[in-house]
Parts: structure tokens; sequence; C-alpha cells
């Protein structure tokens, strides 16, 4: 071990630390007395960020699932899906005659719906901001707590009622929604257009804007928790890089979600009460509509007025996670502190007003994009600052390559490779081309899925020794990293070429067009990657429940040796987190290798002469 | 019992992963922290190295193993004018992502090799930042994007023009429903008519033209699996309408692209410069088209010779999204205006005529005044030049209308018919003729008798102020007494209803 040993830790937090006299009042702790309201309506943030992570699992399972399905219809259209028939039932339509079964192409379209929204609202939004906001924010910064315990308590049940609702809407006989994750009117609003829009859509809609409800909760609460709750010397510029992401990222959701939800109010009247926000001249199942004077247009500027900035809700914990994981294990200090936090801030700004780069071929006025364009690619230099500060931060470096670190590695190696593709998409003039083709499905999951999911993993692995006090096991977590990151690229490195051959995406079969179906090996070999990512994955949630059990015990406070000071929290996690004194913070967090101290964590004061921070 | 054997080798396999890692953890314990970490990093770091050459190799390998078959490479070149710039702004970007993509990712594997610990006296550099290598790699990417930004909008501003009015392009009109495409051409005036999603009517007019705009009354709707001909080298404006939900006109081999909005028609202007023909040649050349078309025809054609252009949605609009096709065809401008002119306008053949036609009884159109006037001429002709007794001496005026239920000619319309009749008495100066009434026999016939007797009367006056000679002209009324047809529908009792020309004397 290092200059500074557990004992001394201890004396320096109880005779430096700050007294806030939390211990005197015992308040809260009257919550925690019985299984219910330690376990289930827990306000302790370390639980709840075990519930957000345990449910986020659970949906991802769902949602990869659903990918496998859907896959199998793509790869092997052939090929008969009768075993399934006890799962999915009518929606498997089996031919009389040669008794193959078939995806009925409506539920395709509700499985490639549900995966979209499931991982994009439930997975990388909830379970990734959810669990590492609520774990990290207060133990990063040197905080009891969240500042409303409740509104946090809230914000996870929230979400919960948000994942049964959207659940219940998958057992419906019509079905779920099936008009893709984005809800374009006016096929979202007229339950004439697909049997996914009738009740699935209701629910749908109802299940997301509780979650809306949900990400507010939790969002004001990490906003008002790192403005207010810092320990005493925990000045902004000294916060863990994660701490500026999920503030950044909670700014960004609580401007952008109520105008998602504005969106989806004026969705719900256009279905329920008769209004014409989106649908104007619409003649549909023998009818003329007496809906005039909307435009389906506003719904996709309101949808995405969220949706751009939801990509970066999306990626900015994940880039924080990794920039730490990536210090710690290089044993280095990041590259570019400041850069790293100029260019989160960069990009959050910029986030909100590119959104219409999604709508170049929506028929948005031309002249409109020639702004778009410009502030889409403009977020490609702080995206390569951070790139090139990554890589720096490897250089001369003394790395362990154990499984957070390779998954912070495989991060950036998608980061790359997706960001790259966004230039192509980003240009107006070559979005003509790529919009709507495989192209943009490969970019988007890789940039902003495998790449969220490695940053989810990195932060998962590196953090599951403070979540329970115990290791994953390395082994099976080396299996994963590989496993993932050579099937991630292998389903999603061919779609580029499909893209480039014009295959428009949400397509149930390839093979009523010419220009279209040619691919029928790569499909095939994209699915065989999927079905093996999938049983990759199942390998991790294994690791994960048995390692909160039986993993390798914790035996030390500060298994990685790193600065931050949620490793000064007893190995045993108490109510309040600290037992005594909140630790003082001296230091930036990333004081590595600095002037031959292997580390020297954050509440370490200052010696003679020595020059804090960077 | 499938079930029961497949959840049994998934536990199966969950304790195998389970073991797996107790034993590593065992041989972890047995070989000491320092060692472990020390051969984890060394094969890991191997690993990372490994894995990178061989994603480099196999990411250019098999790029340029499917390149033939993107848009852009090969032989899928771009068959519109557009199309080539677009291709030539995706290579641009290419190539600096592409010297990007390769210079990080073996920066970061390399590094993630080379600094991996090894020894426990190994120690980290303290590099927290250099204001120098981060400007540079602020300021290079900011110069690079910049000339991929100017690129790419110069080019998409051209895409989007502002046509004038004295422009020489094509108009043509696509219309997305569930689940496919109607397509609309301007007949010989150039111009599509109004619609109005309020006219649709599924039986007789699907797309909802406003058949009282007379920019409609000659337009031209394409059959559903009728082929989408266009002309080469010819500027094409699409506007781009949907009846139900949203989709999107996509045309792959043209790099076109747009949706189709409920209430808000778009459009794309593009120029086609290959032919469907020209276009298959092209692919001739490769030997992945020169195989047959259907591989259980090996004798068959090949498969550049059913390359067909394709239409496509792309934009979802349920569950028979993926099922839009259409057939597009280019040909040269001649073939193009030659088989235009052979589509009969839908208004026509379908509309004109039937009960839902607007301008029943109050338009004539100038092809049925042409076609009407012919008619007349030759009847006439046929008459006069008649040696052998069969013609009849009886011409139906069939295009002189009276107000309903009176005697008053309607000379808006009927003066077309008669001013024709008095050109041809000019050209015929010994022509004589008997203007002769018929009614049907609603009413009674001593009513219809005095009916048919001023509607007689009236279409003579008309003639006698055109300066016909009163000599060559009578009049007569003839009631109901010699219907063509039975009385007893509709169709026959307006069949009965008419003004004839009887010739008395060559």
């Amino acid at each position: 071990m290092a200059n500074v040993t557990f004992h001394e830790e201890d004396v320096l937090i109880k005779e430096q630390g700050f007294n806030d006299h939390f211990h005197e009042h015992h308040h809260g702790d009257k919550y925690q007395t019985n299984f219910i309201f330690h376990y289930i309506f827990s306000m302790d943030h370390k639980i709840i960020a075990r519930q957000f992570l345990i449910t986020g699992i659970i949906w991802a399972i769902i949602g990869a699932a659903m990918s496998v399905i859907f896959r199998l219809q793509l790869g092997f259209p052939e090929e008969s899906l009768t075993w399934i028939k006890p799962f999915l039932g009518k929606w498997i339509v089996v031919d009389p005659t040669t008794g193959i079964g078939k995806l009925a192409p409506e539920f395709y379209y509700a499985l490639v719906t549900m995966h979209g929204t499931i991982i994009v609202f439930f997975v990388l939004t909830a379970g990734l901001s959810g669990t590492f906001s609520n774990l990290l924010i207060p133990l990063q910064i040197g905080a009891r707590d969240m500042a409303s315990p409740f509104m946090n308590m809230l914000s996870y049940w929230f979400f919960f009622l948000a994942g049964i609702v959207m659940f219940y809407s998958l057992f419906l006989s019509t079905g779920p929604f099936s008009g893709g994750w984005v809800a374009y009117p006016p096929l979202s609003a007229l339950p004439q257009a697909s049997s996914g829009s009738g009740t699935g859509m209701t629910l749908w809609l109802v299940s997301l804007v509780l979650f809306v409800v949900s990400v507010l909760l939790g969002g004001i609460n990490y906003i008002t928790t790192i403005l207010n709750l810092r320990t005493k010397g925990m000045s902004l510029w000294r916060m863990p890089l994660p701490i500026w992401a999920f503030f950044v990222t909670a700014i960004l959701g609580l401007l952008s979600f109520p105008v998602l939800a504005s969106g989806f109010f004026m969705l719900i009247f256009d279905r329920s009460l008769g209004t014409s926000f989106f649908l104007s001249d619409i003649f549909i199942a023998g009818q003329a509509l007496d809906r005039v004077g909307g435009s389906p247009i506003l719904y996709q500027h309101l949808f995405w007025f969220l949706g751009h900035p939801e990509v970066y809700i999306i990626i900015l914990p994940a880039m924080g996670l990794v920039s730490e994981v990536m210090s710690v294990h290089s044993r280095k200090p990041i590259f570019g502190y400041r850069a790293m936090v100029y260019s989160i801030m960069a990009i959050g700004f910029l986030s909100f007003i590119v959104w219409a780069h999604h709508m170049f071929m929506a028929g948005i006025n031309p002249f409109i994009a020639n702004f778009f364009v410009v502030f889409t690619l403009i977020i490609a230099v702080p995206s390569a600052v951070k790139v090139f500060n990554w890589i720096t931060t490897l250089y001369g470096g003394n790395i362990r390559l154990n499984t957070p670190m390779l998954f912070a590695i495989g991060f950036v190696s998608m980061f790359i490779s997706g960001g790259l593709t966004g230039i192509f998409l980003g240009n107006s003039a070559i979005d003509i081309v790529m919009h709507d083709t495989y192209f943009v499905v490969a970019h988007f999951h890789i940039v902003m899925g495998v790449a969220a999911f490695f940053g989810m993993f990195a932060g998962v692995y590196h953090w599951f020794p403070k979540m329970y006090g115990r290791f994953m096991n390395e082994t099976l977590g080396k299996i994963h990293f590989w496993g993932t990151m050579i099937s991630a690229y292998a389903i999603f490195w061919p779609m580029h070429y499909i893209g480039m051959a014009g295959v428009p995406r949400r397509y149930y079969s390839f093979d009523t067009f010419d220009a279209f179906k040619h691919f029928t090996d790569l499909n095939k070999f994209i699915t065989i990657f999927a079905i093996v990512a999938f049983f990759v994955q199942l390998i991790f949630v294994i690791n994960f429940f048995y390692s909160i059990w039986y993993g390798k015990k914790m035996k030390t406070k500060n298994p990685w040796e790193a600065n931050t000071v949620e490793w000064t929290t007893p190995i045993e996690p108490i109510h309040g987190n600290w037992p005594g004194n909140l630790p003082t913070v001296h230091r930036w967090a990333y004081d590595y290798n600095k002037d031959e101290r292997e580390f020297v964590q954050q509440h370490v004061p200052l010696k003679d002469g020595e020059v804090g921070d960077h | 019992m499938t079930y029961l054997i497949a959840f049994a080798i998934i536990f199966l396999l969950a304790v195998v992963v389970i073991q797996i890692g107790k034993l590593s953890e065992l041989s972890a314990r047995i070989r000491g922290e320092e060692a472990e970490e020390r051969s984890v990093n060394n094969t890991q770091g191997m690993a990372l190295v490994a894995f990178m050459v061989v994603f480099l190799i196999a990411c250019v390998w098999s790029a340029w193993a499917y390149k033939d078959q993107m848009l852009g490479y090969g032989p899928l070149t771009s068959a519109s004018a557009h199309g080539f710039e677009l291709d030539h702004i995706f290579n641009v970007t290419l190539f600096f992502t592409g010297i990007v993509f390769i210079i990080t990712h073996i920066l970061l594997f390399w590094y993630s090799y080379k600094y991996r610990k090894v020894n426990n006296t190994d120690k980290a550099m303290f590099f927290a930042h250099d204001t120098k290598l981060e400007m540079i790699w602020t300021v290079v990417p900011a110069v690079v994007m910049t000339y991929l930004v100017a690129n790419g909008l110069i080019a998409w501003n051209n895409i989007f023009p502002t046509l004038g009015p004295d422009s020489k392009h094509i108009e043509i009109e696509a219309t997305g429903y569930q689940f496919a495409w109607d397509i609309r051409y301007p007949g010989a005036d150039g111009k599509l008519g109004n619609k109005d999603f309020r006219l649709i009517d599924p039986a007789n007019n699907s797309l909802g033209v406003d058949w009282k705009d007379e920019a409609s009354v000659d337009d031209i709707i394409l059959g559903g699996s009728d082929k989408i001909v266009l002309p080469k080298d010819s500027t094409i404006k699409v506007r781009i309408t949907a009846k139900d939900v949203l989709h999107n006109f996509y045309l792959p081999h043209f790099r076109v692209k747009m949706d189709a909005v409920p209430g808000l028609p778009t459009s794309f202007i593009f120029t086609p410069v290959k032919t469907t023909k020209e276009f298959r040649e092209q692919l001739s050349k490769f030997p992945e088209w020169q195989v047959p078309a259907d591989p259980a025809d090996p004798t068959g054609p090949k498969k550049w010779e059913t390359f067909e252009y394709e239409l496509a949605c792309a934009e979802l609009c349920g569950k028979g999204h993926y099922s839009m096709r259409r057939i597009v065809e280019v040909v040269e401008r001649e073939e193009f205006d030659t088989w235009l002119a052979s589509q009969k306008p839908f208004y026509v053949t379908n509309i004109r005529g039937k009960e839902y036609d607007p301008w029943a009884g109050k338009k004539l159109f100038p092809f049925e005044i042409k076609a009407r006037a012919n008619e007349l001429k030759s009847d006439i002709a046929n008459y006069l030049s008649d040696t052998t007794g069969t013609a009849s001496r009886n011409i139906q005026l069939k295009h002189v209308f009276y107000a309903t239920g009176s005697a008053d000619l309607n000379s808006d319309l009927s003066k077309y018919e008669l001013d024709h009749l008095v050109e041809l008495m000019a050209k015929y100066p010994s022509l004589k003729v008997e203007l002769a009434g018929h009614t049907d026999n609603v009413g009674d016939a001593a009513s219809n008798q005095v009916l048919s007797n001023s509607r007689a009367g009236n279409v003579l006056s008309y003639l006698l102020s055109k300066g016909v000679n009163s000599g060559r002209l009578s009049a007569k009324g003839y009631g109901q007494d010699q219907p063509l047809e039975s009385n007893d529908s509709a169709e026959g009792r307006q069949a009965n209803r008419r003004t004839e020309l009887r010739i008395i004397s060559k």
C-alpha cells in the first residue's frame, strides 16, 4: 500500500473533517429500521442506486431479448419461429400447410419500438444515470445523502410505475405500441393507423409521462445536491468528472424533458380530446378526418428538442464514469481536466440547438437546415478534445488492465467509431443518402448504445465494491468484455455497409426490393453475433448477482487506491455515509503519481510548498 | 419437455460460468496477487493489440469486399445529377474520418499495451495538461469540420433550388398511403390540378383530385403496378404528399429522399442522368451482375438485364412499411413524351359523363369540342358522299343543350356545335336541313309537342342569327313520338331528349 494507511485516514477525517452534527440528530434512522423501509421504500441514496441498477438490468434483459427475436426474423426469415410461440402466442403466425411459424409484422414493429423505448429510457437513462448519479453524487462530493431523500425515493417509484405500465402494455391483445420509439404522429395519434396505436400507445404515453416525472424529481435533486451539499473544500473545480457529467446531465434533463412532456400531452389531447395539434388533411380507413390545421412536424420538433439532449443525457454520465475509471487505473491524472469539464458544458449547451438534424428529410425548410448542420458539426470539436484527452491519459500511465479499465478503453473505441459516422450524418447533404438507413442504426447503436453500456459496465465493475462490499469476478468480467466488444463490432460494423447500400431501417423483410435483398449473409452474421452478445450479457448478470452474495470480499476501504472521497467511507455502508465527521477536501481528485506519491486522496491536506489542484 | 431440457442446459451453463469464476479466483490466490496482476496485464495488453490489428484489417478488408454493393462505388454510381456530388462529399468525409479512425485506434490500443503495469516498481508520469497539445487537437478538428461543413452546405443548397415560374421542369406528384404510392402526371397543360383530402372517394377518386380545377382534367394517374416513367436529362420536381400517416419518398439510386407529410406537401428536385437501359449496361460489366437473375433458371435473363430502379418508403408508416415498392423507369426524353401523350387522363376515362362529374352539363372541354366538330363534319360528309344509301340522314346534334325543363337554348355550351354547323352550311351551299326536336314521355304528349316545337325553333333562330339563309332551314317538333330507346330508364329518356339535324336535300 502507499504512503497513507487506513488508520491515518480515519484520523484525518476525525481531526480535520467537517462536523455537521449529523449523528446527533438521528434523523432518517427510523426509516431504516425494518426490511420494507430499508430495502424497498428506502430513502438512502445507496439503496436507491441499487434499485435503479437492478431494475435497469431487468429491463436490459427484456430489451435485448426483444432485439434477438427481431434479429431472428431479419437474419433467418425462412426459419420457423414456432418454438417461441409459447411465449409470443398469436404473434407467431403459423402457416397451416407448412407448419412454419413467422413473426407477425405488427409484432416485429412492436418489438423494434419497445426495444428502443426500453433501452433508451429505462436502461440508459434510468439504469445508467439513475444508478450512478444516486450512488456517486453524495459519496463523491462528501454529502450525507441527497438534498431530498424523499423525492429521491419518489423518483425511483415513478420509474418503477412507468415500468409496470409499459410491461403491462406488452400483453395487450392489440399489442404494445408499434410506431417506432419516436412515436411520430399521425401514426401514433390514430388508432386506425396501426393496431399498436390503440391502447398500446395510450399506455406507452402514460408510462413515459410517469417516467418524465421520475427524471425531473431525480434531476432537481441531483442539481440541488451538487450545488448545496458539497463538503468543506469541495469547490466546483475540485469535483471529480463523474459529478460534472451528472450535473450537466441533470440540467439537460430538467430543461428538455418538460418539452417532451408537453409534446406527449398534445399527443394525448389529439388522441383523446379531438384536438388537431399534429393532424391535418388525413384520409384513413375509408374516412376523411375532420381534423385540420395541425402539423406532424411540430411533434418532431418537440420530440427532438428532448430527443437530442437525451442522447447526451445517456452518454455524458458514461463519459464521466470512464474519465474517472481511466484515471484511477492508469494511475495518472485525467489529462486536461478543465478541458474535459468545458467540453462537457459545450456539448451540453450545443445539444439544445441541434435537434433538427434528425429532421433534415422531414420536410423542414431546407434553409433552416444550414444552421443545424453548423451547430451539429461543431459538437465534433469538444468530442474530439475528449477523445484525445482520454488517449493522452493512457500515455505514460501505469495501467491496470482489469475489467473496468478494459470497458473504459472499449468505450473510447466505440465513441470514436460511432462519433466519426456522426460527421457523415450531421452533414445534411450526406444525410439525404443515409437518413433512415442502416448506417444510422449502426451510428447511434455504437455511439450511444454500446458506448453508453460500456461506460455503465466500467462503472459497475469499478464501483461494485462500493455498492456491495465485494468484487465482481475478474475472469468472468474479461470474458464479458471481450465477448461484448467483439460481438458489438460484429453486429454493428456490417450495418454501415448495408446502410451504404441504401437499405432502409425498420424493414420487416428485405425481399420486396431487388435493391435491398443482397445482404442475406451479412444479416445472418449480424443475427448470430446478436445472439452471442445476448448470452455474453447473461454471464455479466450471473456474475453480478453471484458476486452480491459470494464475490470476493473487499478487505480494505480503498481497493483501487483512488483519490475520491467515496473510498473513505466504511466497507459496510451506513446511513449518512461517514460515521463521524465529513471529510474536508483539500485538492482535486486526480493527484496520481504526483511528487513520488502513488496517489493522494482528496482529503489529504497540501504539504508545505505543495501546489494544489491543476 | 424440450423447454425443460433447454432450461436445464441454461442452468448448467450458469453453474459452469460460476465455477469458472470460482476457479479463476482460486488460481489467482495461489499465484499471488502481484504475479496474477502482471500476467493479466500482459495477456490483456497483448489481446488489445491483437484485437486492434485484426479489427483494423477486418475493417479495411470488409469495406473493400463490399465496395461494389454500396451506393456510389462499383456499378452503383449515381443515377441523378446531384448524387455524384453527394457521393463525392461522402468520400471526402470518409477520407478524413478514416485517417482519424485509424490513428486514434492505434494510439488507444497501443498505449494501453505499452503503458500497462508490468512491475510493481513501475510509475506513471504526472502529466495533467499541456495547453499547446490541447490547442492542436481543438484547432485541427475545427478546421477540418469547417471544410466539410462548407462542402456539404454548398451541395445542400444547390439541391434545394428555388424554381422560377419560367423553369422548364416537369412536376409530378407522389402520394403515399398505407401501403403504396400513387403517382400523378400533369397532362398537356403541364400543371397538376388541385386536390383536397375531403374529395377522396376510394372507388372513384382515391387522390381527392378537385375536378373543378381545369388543370386537373388532363392529369394522368398511374395504375397501381404501372412503372413510373421519367425522362433522362430533364429536371423533375416531385411534389410529395401523404394521405394518412408519414411516408418517405425514397429513390436510392437517385439519392432522393423526402418525407411525405399529411397536410404539408414537400418536394424534391432532381435530374435523372442515366436511362434504365444505360444503368443496366453499366451493371453488366460486373461479374456479380452476370449471374442468372433466377438461380433456378440458369438459362434465363442475367441479373443485370432484370435491374429496375425502385421507389421505396423510408419512414415508418405501419405494418406494411417494408412493402411500398414501385418500379421507376428512366427513358430518353422523346420516348417519355410519346409515352405521356399516349396516357389517357384519369378524368376523361373515369369521371367524364358519370354522375359525379362536376362539369356535366356545365362545360365542354376543348378536346371534346374538337372531337365533336370532327364527328359532325364527317357525319355530314359521309351522308353527302354516300352512294349506297346506308348513311343516315338523321344526325344527332349531341352538343346542343337547353335550360332544364325549358326551351331556352343554352347558347354558352351549344354555340360550338351550332357554329360548326354554320361553317358546314357555308361549305356545302346547296345543303337544306330540318331541325327536329324530340322529347321523352315524361308529362303529357301535348306539352311535349309544344316543348319540342319551341326547342327546334330556338335552334333555328340561332342559326338564322348567324346568317344562314332562311330558305335552307326548317324546324319541326316531334314530341315524344319518335323515341330512340325505351323511356323506361333514365338513360333511355336522356337519349330520347335530343335535337336532330335532318338533311332534306344535298
